[in-house]
């Protein structure tokens, strides 16, 4: 869990990491914020349109939003939202009125469409939570190589766009045709590399809730983000979101390209999850977020006020919904109902708050969200080697007095 | 296109505002990586240092490296190298690559 990250943002002095020989290249100091686990010492960095956020890595940009943004609200505000590249020739010139998206492949009529032209057809609107398959990477045991993440690469945001059904049934989907890919603007720094590309299933392209998204929070998708058009997958993880989206082929024969068929694999089975340090037989595509929730308005190691104690977070689940969030205060032994907020929909982060009484001592706080499906969370952590869609039981331990 | 209507003359530039429309397109600025890699804990990888700074960098920055778990011994260092050469297609010579993976397993 947070390590009391809040509190370590706001100790360590510029001051003294200044003497510490940590810098930018034009001299000013940065503060640097330790994830609780080994080698994961991260500077905050402001990258332009962007708050400080936690640099994992500068080439690719990878910036991890500070746990302490997702206690300011359920939506996750674009200057605060996570950022993950793959390859690092990202886009740093972008004519938003030159900009066209193709549409090609399996279809009656190749599309070539402006930005004008999509935002002059009807609009969508949804709320959905986006989240790197590796978050929380770093709290692994036995850890695995990869970006090592602690639990802020997710967030939360507004989408507006059209959805790819509308855009799919324009250009005219051919008989035969199964699968729909993506691409976008990034790519990679040797050609030699494999670009980037995801595939959905066409139903799953065709489900009226896939988007072609250019708004995040009424504003602009932030450039780093996608800017100026990204896919939208409601309730599936950020690896299917293609940002710089510029390219759609409808396929007659499953994409086998390296992103679908040898990264971002999962173990087939219930719980995505083998024996630690173990390979799975079988593997398949990750898809859908399983179910999470987490404490933020107390973190690691806090001190609080012995008595009733106020306590709020978040939850989330891969579409489902979130039926219902439970604390427990006496390490999974009795459990009592949160009370839900805000229901900004089901792919939305589900605010909840609860009071526990605390008696002055040590207590280790958990919380545990069950879905409309009726998921809910191990209170043992699964593995698998990749180390993606980590849901255990949340715990923070905070002191009483 | 419907609305791509171009905005040359400054004359313009309020009714460009106005319509959202922008003759420049929209740049951005990326700070420069300052990570450095690891000294060579000893003479023996400083062959394998300089082959990371020279050949590593040219896909990611040290960072990238810098982060990883810390202690996983040569066989995880090993992967790492022939994963970058294998699947990504790093054109490294297979000497180098063993440097730089004696090296990493050295200094990380």
């Amino acid at each position: 869990m947070d390590l009391g990250r809040r509190d370590l943002l706001k100790g360590v002095g510029a001051a003294t990491l200044a003497s510490a020989g940590i810098g930018l290249s034009d001299g000013r100091a940065v503060d640097r914020v330790p994830l609780p686990f080994g080698n994961g010492e991260r500077p905050l960095v402001a990258y332009p349109g962007k708050r400080p956020l936690l640099q994992m890595t500068a080439r690719p940009p990878q910036l991890e939003t500070p746990f302490s943004v997702f206690d300011e609200g359920a939506l996750t505000p674009n200057d605060a939202f996570f950022v993950r590249y793959h390859l690092a020739d990202i886009p740093t010139e972008i004519d938003r009125q030159a900009f066209r998206v193709v549409i090609q492949g399996q279809v009656e009529r190749p599309l070539s469409l402006s930005l004008a032209e999509l935002k002059a057809m009807p609009q969508t609107e949804l709320v959905a939570v986006n989240q790197c398959s590796g978050n929380s990477r770093g709290f692994f045991e036995p850890r695995m190589a990869g970006g090592q993440l602690a639990n802020g690469a997710m967030g939360c945001a507004r989408w507006t766009g059209v959805p790819l059904k509308s855009v799919l049934d324009k250009a005219g989907v051919r008989a035969g045709a199964v699968q729909v890919s993506f691409e976008g603007l990034d790519g990679p720094v040797l050609p030699e590399t494999p670009d980037f590309a995801k595939a959905l299933p066409l139903d799953h392209a065709r489900d009226g809730q896939v988007m072609l998204a250019w708004g995040m929070n009424g504003q602009d998708l932030p450039w780093l983000n996608g800017f100026p058009l990204r896919l939208v997958v409601p309730g599936f993880y950020g690896t299917y979101w293609v940002k710089h989206l510029n390219g759609i082929t409808v396929l007659d024969k499953p994409f086998a390209g390296f992103w679908m068929t040898s990264a971002y694999r999962i173990p087939d089975n219930a719980c995505a999850c083998t024996e630690p340090g173990k390979a799975p037989d079988k593997t398949v595509p990750i898809g859908r977020f399983n179910v999470r929730s987490f404490l933020t308005n107390l973190t690691e190691g806090a001190q609080v006020k012995a008595g009733r104690v106020a306590l709020r977070g978040i939850a989330f689940d891969g579409g489902s919904g979130i039926r219902s969030v439970e604390i427990s205060t006496d390490d999974g032994r009795t459990w009592a109902p949160a009370e839900l907020g805000q229901d900004l929909g089901r792919y939305a982060f589900r605010p909840w708050t609860a009071d526990a009484d605390l008696a002055p001592g040590r207590h280790a706080l958990r919380v545990r969200a069950t879905g409309n499906d009726g998921d809910t969370q191990p209170m043992e952590p699964r593995w698998n080697p990749a180390g993606y869609m980590r849901n255990v039981v949340e715990t923070t331990r905070v002191r009483a007095a | 296109m419907a609305s791509s209507t171009p905005c040359f003359a400054a004359t313009v530039a309020a009714l460009c505002a106005a319509s959202g429309a922008r003759a420049a397109p929209d740049t951005y600025t990326l700070p420069e990586p300052t990570a450095q890699f690891r000294p060579s804990p000893d003479a023996g990888h400083a062959a394998g240092f300089r082959a990371a700074q020279e050949n590593c960098i040219t896909c990611h920055s040290a960072d990238y490296i810098a982060m990883q778990p810390p202690k996983k011994g040569q066989a995880f260092w090993d992967a790492e190298v022939m994963k970058m050469i294998k699947v990504y297609r790093a054109p490294i010579a297979e000497d180098q690559a063993k440097a730089i993976a004696a090296y990493l397993g050295a200094a990380y």
